[in-house]
C-alpha cells in the first residue's frame, strides 16, 4: 500500500551533540518510518578531514547511539547516519562502526549494517582534475600539483547510494561523507514523495531543533512529509516551531535564502509558504526541485601544511601594550637570528593580540589602548620539533624584548601556565572543495555488526 | 545609526570553508528599507572593510522575513594557517560598525 505520509525523527543537529531523552521518548510514541542523524560538517575546519580524527569525541557519539540503537531494532525502523565520524572518510566511518559494535555487544544485539564509503582514489582525482573540476563556494582554482598531498579526500554523495542501502533492508546505514539532506531525503524519495519537498524538509531536519525556539542543535525534530507539504515539530515540549523560526532557518549557513543546491538539482524556495498548524508545529508548502541538467558531486580534500606550537600570555603594562608592534618585530628578528635549524622562509610566526586586533584589524589606527591584552604567539613549521623550538625562542624573546620607554624591565608577559608552550599538532588546509561532473559510484557494503 | 544597533540579528558564519555569510535581520520594515536605500551599504564598501575584492561580495534580500544577507569571500580559508576565525562566527564586524546614512 502506498503511504500518504513519511514520518521521521532527526535525532539531533550533529551526532554526539546530544538530545533530551524526553524528545526521543515522545518521538518514539509516534509511528516513525526511520531515524536519521547527520554527523558531519566542514565547519570545524580542515584538520578533522585531513587527520582522520573526529571533532566529536567517541564517548559523545556512543551516548547518542546508545539510546537509539535498541529502539530502532525493536521497532524495525532504519537508522541512517550521514557523514559518519565528522568528515566521512574511511577512518571516520570505522570509528563509528566500532562504537556500534561496542553497543551491540553490551546489549547482546546484532545489526544488519550497510556501510557506504565515500573515499576518493588518487586516480579519480586525477581524472577529475583533467577538465572535470569546477570551483564551488568561492574555492580557488584547483592545483593538480596538490593531489599527492591530499589526505583522506572524499566525495559528498547524494541520495542514490543511501536509497540503494535502504533497499538492502539494512537496520543501520553508516554513510561516509554525504550531503546532509541525503540522510533525510533518501527514504521519502525512495517511497515516491516529491524530491523538492523531501530535500527542503531534509535541509531543515539535518540541524535537529535548530529551527525551533529556543534553538537547539542538541535536540530532536520530527518531520512529516506528504505529497504536497511537510510539517516540522520538535518532540521536546520545551521547544516550539513558528513560521518565522522555520523560515529563518533557510538562511542559516546558506549563501542564498531563496534556493539551495544539491546533487539532485536546485531547490527553489521562492514560492514557499510557512503556516502555523498550532503553537509549535509548522506546515511548509511550495518548495520545488529544478533537476540538474548534469549531475555534479562535491569533492573535499585537505592537505598537511605544517605543524603548530603556541604560547599564551597576558599583558597589562601600558607601555608594553603601546609597543606591541615593536615587541613583535624585535622577537621576529631575534628568532630569525637564533633559529639555526630552519630558514625564515620555512616557518611563520604570528602574534594574535586579543583585546586589540586579533579577530579583525583595527581600521583607522588605535584610538584607545585596552587595559589588558591577551597574546597568543603561534609558530608553524614543517616539523613539530621545529615549531616547538621556534615558539620556545619566541616566548623567551617576547618576555624580555626591550622597547622605548620600558619600565617593567623584568618581563613583558604574564604566563598563566607552566609549561607555557603548547603543541597544536598538524595544520591542514582545504585544497579540494570543488564540483565534478564525473559520474561517481558509491556502493553499500552490507555486514552484520554484533 | 550603526548597522549593529539597527539590526535585530547581526550574525556571521561560514558558508563552506571559502565563504562567509552575514545575516542582518530586522523587526522594523523601515530599518530594513533604510539599509537597502543607504548609499554606504554596497559591495564596494563592504569589500574595503574586509580587504577583499568587491567582485566577491554579493548582497541578497529576503523581504518576507526582513533579512539582508551578505555573502563574501573569506580572506583566508577556514582553519588555514592565516585564518583567525574557524567558524567565521565573529566576522559580522567590521560591517556591524558601518554607520548607515
Amino acid at each position: 500500500m502506498k503511504k500518504d505520509c513519511v514520518r521521521y525523527l532527526s535525532l539531533c543537529g550533529l551526532l554526539g551533540y546530544g538530545y533530551a531523552p524526553e524528545s526521543l521518548k515522545n518521538a518514539l510514541a509516534m509511528d516513525l518510518d526511520f531515524v536519521g542523524v547527520d554527523a558531519g560538517s566542514t565547519d570545524p575546519g580542515p584538520y578533522y578531514l585531513g587527520s582522520g580524527k573526529g571533532f566529536v569525541k567517541a564517548l559523545q557519539v556512543k551516548r547518542d547511539l546508545q539510546l537509539i540503537l535498541p529502539e530502532i531494532k525493536q521497532r524495525k525502523i532504519p537508522l541512517i547516519i550521514g557523514s559518519a565520524g565528522g568528515s566521512g572518510a574511511a577512518e571516520h566511518v570505522r570509528s563509528v562502526l566500532d562504537i556500534i559494535g561496542e553497543i551491540a555487544r553490551e546489549n547482546a544485539l546484532e545489526f544488519k549494517t550497510a556501510v557506504i564509503y565515500s573515499d576518493l582514489s588518487e586516480e579519480t582525482i586525477r581524472q577529475a582534475a583533467d577538465g572535470h573540476l569546477f570551483s564551488c563556494g568561492g574555492s580557488p582554482e584547483f592545483d593538480p600539483e596538490i593531489i599527492g598531498r591530499l589526505s583522506n579526500p572524499v566525495a559528498q554523495f547524494g541520495t542514490e547510494p543511501i536509497i540503494e542501502a535502504l533497499q538492502t533492508g539494512a537496520e543501520v546505514i553508516v554513510a561516509g561523507r554525504c550531503c546532509d539532506t541525503a540522510v533525510f531525503a533518501s527514504y521519502p524519495i525512495w517511497k515516491g514523495f516529491p524530491a523538492g519537498l523531501a530535500l527542503h524538509a531534509a535541509k531543515i531536519a539535518e540541524c535537529g531543533a535548530l529551527c525551533a525556539l529556543p534553538v537547539g542543535a542538541n535536540d530532536s525534530l520530527v518531520v512529516e512529509l506528504y505529497q504536497d507539504h511537510f510539517t516540522v515539530e520538535p518532540p521536546n515540549p520545551a521547544r516550539r516551531c513558528t513560521p518565522e523560526s522555520v523560515a529563518a532557518h533557510s538562511l542559516y549557513e546558506q549563501p542564498d535564502p531563496n534556493c539551495f543546491y544539491e546533487p539532485e538539482g536546485k531547490i527553489d524556495l521562492s514560492g514557499c509558504e510557512f503556516e502555523a498548524l498550532n503553537d509549535r508545529k509548522v506546515k511548509v508548502t511550495g518548495s520545488s526541485l529544478i533537476p540538474a541538467e548534469k549531475q555534479t558531486t562535491k569533492l573535499e580534500g585537505a592537505g598537511l601544511v605544517g605543524f603548530r606550537a603556541i604560547t599564551i600570555a597576558g599583558i597589562q603594562d601600558p607601555e608594553a601594550i603601546r609597543h606591541l608592534d615593536e615587541i613583535a618585530s624585535g622577537v621576529r628578528e631575534a628568532v630569525a637570528q637564533s633559529a639555526n635549524f630552519i630558514s625564515p622562509q620555512e616557518y611563520t610566526l604570528r602574534f594574535l593580540r586579543y583585546g586589540l586586533d586579533a579577530v579583525s584589524p583595527v581600521q583607522n589606527g588605535v584610538e584607545h589602548f585596552p587595559r589588558e591584552v591577551g597574546l597568543v604567539i603561534e609558530a608553524i613549521a614543517p616539523e613539530q620539533a621545529q615549531a616547538q623550538a621556534l615558539i620556545g625562542l619566541a616566548r623567551s624573546k617576547a618576555l624580555h624584548q626591550g622597547f622605548p620607554g620600558r619600565k617593567a624591565t623584568a618581563g613583558n608577559l604574564a604566563f598563566p601556565f607552566s609549561p607555557s608552550d603548547f603543541s597544536g599538532g598538524e595544520v591542514y588546509e582545504f585544497f579540494l572543495y570543488h564540483l565534478t561532473d564525473l559520474p561517481l559510484k558509491f556502493t553499500p557494503e552490507v555486514r552484520i555488526i554484533k | 545609526m550603526k548597522l549593529y544597533d539597527m539590526a535585530e540579528v547581526c550574525r556571521s558564519k561560514n558558508a563552506g570553508p571559502f565563504q562567509l555569510t552575514i545575516d542582518l535581520m530586522f523587526d522594523d520594515p523601515e530599518k530594513y528599507r533604510k539599509l537597502l536605500n543607504s548609499k554606504v551599504f554596497n559591495p564596494k564598501n563592504i569589500a574595503m572593510l574586509y580587504q577583499i575584492g568587491p567582485e566577491t561580495v554579493t548582497i541578497k534580500t529576503f523581504e518576507r522575513i526582513l533579512t539582508v544577507k551578505v555573502v563574501m569571500a573569506r580572506k583566508y580559508s577556514s582553519g588555514s594557517p592565516m585564518d583567525n576565525d574557524v567558524y567565521g562566527s565573529q566576522q559580522h564586524f567590521p560591517l556591524g560598525d558601518l554607520e548607515i546614512i
